[in-house]
């Protein structure tokens, strides 16, 4: 169940995504196993939300049922005031066309260069001409440090570059909401600063709404106006970490111990190199 | 003893629902599984005619599936023609009928032995590598990452395989006939002695328009069901039960879309030549 804790981003901005009682359940050996229990939240619009929580508590299902890849069993997931649960076909198609999204294994095309990949949807949905669509793609990936690597495929990348693509191709058509489903698994400290880093700069170019799915914490909570805590079907929305600490819930205030440790190591880290 | 007979029964009763709910779980699972496939059909065969038409990636397909095949379906060709021209020469002449020999060889082969190793032969070259490809496409992201960016993946990856594959197909068959039938003339003529005249006006004698549609009609319905399994199993790589998960589950989706098209392509050669014959 939705438990708001004080006054949250989500509250405050109009709201261009909204879970209103969602519930998903998958079918396993052991019965059903309900990963989200009629959930309600909010993501503000231009604003960038943290979805966290430990694994199998339904982050990357919350993407899915967003962008209509999945269906809930019940409740609504309404993006600027449609609801993609009912939709099909073409106005399902319109609805995608807000979203970018960067995912976990980056999904880059094998069989395409890097340049094709970036490329892609300028061709598929925009249909420009080839050289507008040269100009287009080699501007984005002189922005992300890519030039010189357009003629690779994606097997020749590092895990960091792999990202730096797919967010290019993300990024694209200068999306109204980014996706990122945890962006930077996998990735090495130093990479996974600069992705951060190009993230801060490209929403702060395009103003795009952010939605993170991530594990990195606490320092994903650096980037977040808003928390969204996810846990065994539940969810409670918090609009910054120190808030976290006075929840009354257990798995909460454990998570918060551990999280705030973090936080106090990092910046004793910061302060004292 | 009447005592001990009810507790065994009651005991089997929930053992018995078990298995029929089990079952009945089962068949809704078929049901479900025909109704997605059916639909693939559908969508595949629409986007076909769906703009902008990806004749660049048609190009590559035909490239993969047809040229790519010529090889394996020349030489499979090949052999089964002088198998039959050695087999045919031996029963026929046990009857002094070596001049029926043409006619065996070029019906057999137009009629059967040509829509179907050719079916099969692109099923376990083409097919099974269509599968693979999609599945690993469907796990690793990428078919997500289409719909995501409002793409649809049937015209830009399905119906291009689609088109492809009934292109491909009838013109391998064709292609598998002819070097089948010179591979027929190769053991009969020029190895066992048969008068050529005989094995060429035998030919021309008993293969009518009639026996060439029918070959032709079973390698478009072959073709249609290799590249809907093949590519189907793959898109639904994650929706199949038993399957399991990532890299094994492509790995099994692939065996079961080879076995099943195979299978398929069988059932399918039975009836139309019934229907058709």
């Amino acid at each position: 169940m939705s438990a708001p804790h004080g006054t949250t981003a989500g509250e405050s901005a109009e709201a261009v995504i909204r879970f209103v009682e969602v519930t998903k359940s998958f079918s396993g050996s052991k019965g059903p196993h309900t990963v989200l229990d009629k959930v309600s939240f909010s993501v503000p619009r231009g604003l960038t939300t943290v979805i966290a929580g430990g694994s199998g508590q339904g982050k990357s299902v919350t993407l899915k049922l967003v962008l209509g890849l999945m269906t809930p069993d019940s409740g609504q997931i309404l993006v600027d005031g449609k609801d993609v649960t009912r939709l099909r076909g073409e106005s399902l198609r319109h609805i995608r066309t807000k979203f970018g999204v960067l995912f976990q294994g980056s999904a880059l095309f094998d069989s395409l260069t890097v340049f094709e990949n970036v490329a892609l949807p300028l061709r598929e949905r925009l249909r420009l001409a080839n050289d507008e669509i040269e100009q287009r793609v080699m501007t984005t990936l002189e922005q992300l440090e890519l030039v010189g690597h357009e003629n690779k495929f994606p097997a020749q990348l590092s895990g960091g570059m792999k990202k730096r693509v797919g967010l290019a191709r993300a990024l694209q058509l200068d999306p109204e909401i980014v996706l990122f489903d945890e962006p930077t698994t996998g990735l090495d400290p130093i990479m996974t600063g600069e992705i951060y880093n190009l993230f801060t700069r490209t929403q702060k170019r395009i103003g795009y709404t952010a939605v993170i799915v991530s594990h990195d914490i606490p320092r994903v909570f650096d980037l977040a106006d808003q928390i969204v805590l996810l846990n065994k079907g539940e969810v409670d929305v918090f609009s910054s970490p120190e808030e976290i600490r006075f929840s009354t819930k257990q798995y909460i205030r454990e998570f918060a111990a551990n999280t705030m440790t973090l936080c106090n190591e990092r910046t004793k880290d910061r302060e004292h190199p | 003893m009447i005592e001990l007979s009810q507790q065994t029964s009651t005991n089997a009763l929930p053992a018995l629902f078990r298995h029929v709910a089990a079952l009945g779980d089962y068949a809704g699972y078929i049901v479900a599984d025909l109704g997605r496939m059916g639909v693939f059909l559908f969508r595949a065969l629409i986007g076909i005619f769906r703009h902008p038409f990806r004749f660049r990636e048609l190009v590559k397909q035909l490239n993969f599936i047809g040229t790519g095949s010529v090889a394996v379906i020349f030489f499979t060709a090949l052999s089964s023609g002088m198998v039959l021209g050695l087999q045919g020469y031996y029963s026929l002449n046990k009857f002094g009928a070596e001049g029926m020999l043409g006619s065996a060889v070029s019906l057999t082969l137009i009629m059967e032995l040509g829509p179907i190793l050719t079916a099969l032969m692109v099923t376990g070259r083409a097919g099974s590598a269509m599968c693979a490809e999609i599945g690993i496409m469907r796990i690793s992201e990428q078919i997500d990452a289409l719909e995501c960016m409002a793409i649809d993946p049937f015209r830009f990856l399905i119906s291009p395989k689609f088109l492809a594959t009934l292109i491909s197909v009838p013109l391998l068959t064709a292609m598998f006939d002819i070097v089948g039938i010179f591979g027929g003339y190769l053991a009969g003529v020029t190895l066992m002695g048969v008068n050529p005249g005989a094995f060429y006006s035998g030919m021309e004698r008993s293969v009518t328009n009639h026996d060439i549609n029918l070959g032709i009609i079973k390698s478009f319905v072959f073709a249609l069901l290799l590249v809907w399994i093949c590519s189907g199993r793959g898109y639904f790589v994650q929706s199949i039960r038993g399957a399991g998960f990532g890299a094994e589950s492509v790995s099994r989706v692939t065996t079961q879309a080879v076995v099943f098209s195979s299978i398929a392509i069988l059932i399918f050669d039975y009836l139309l030549t019934a229907i058709l014959l």
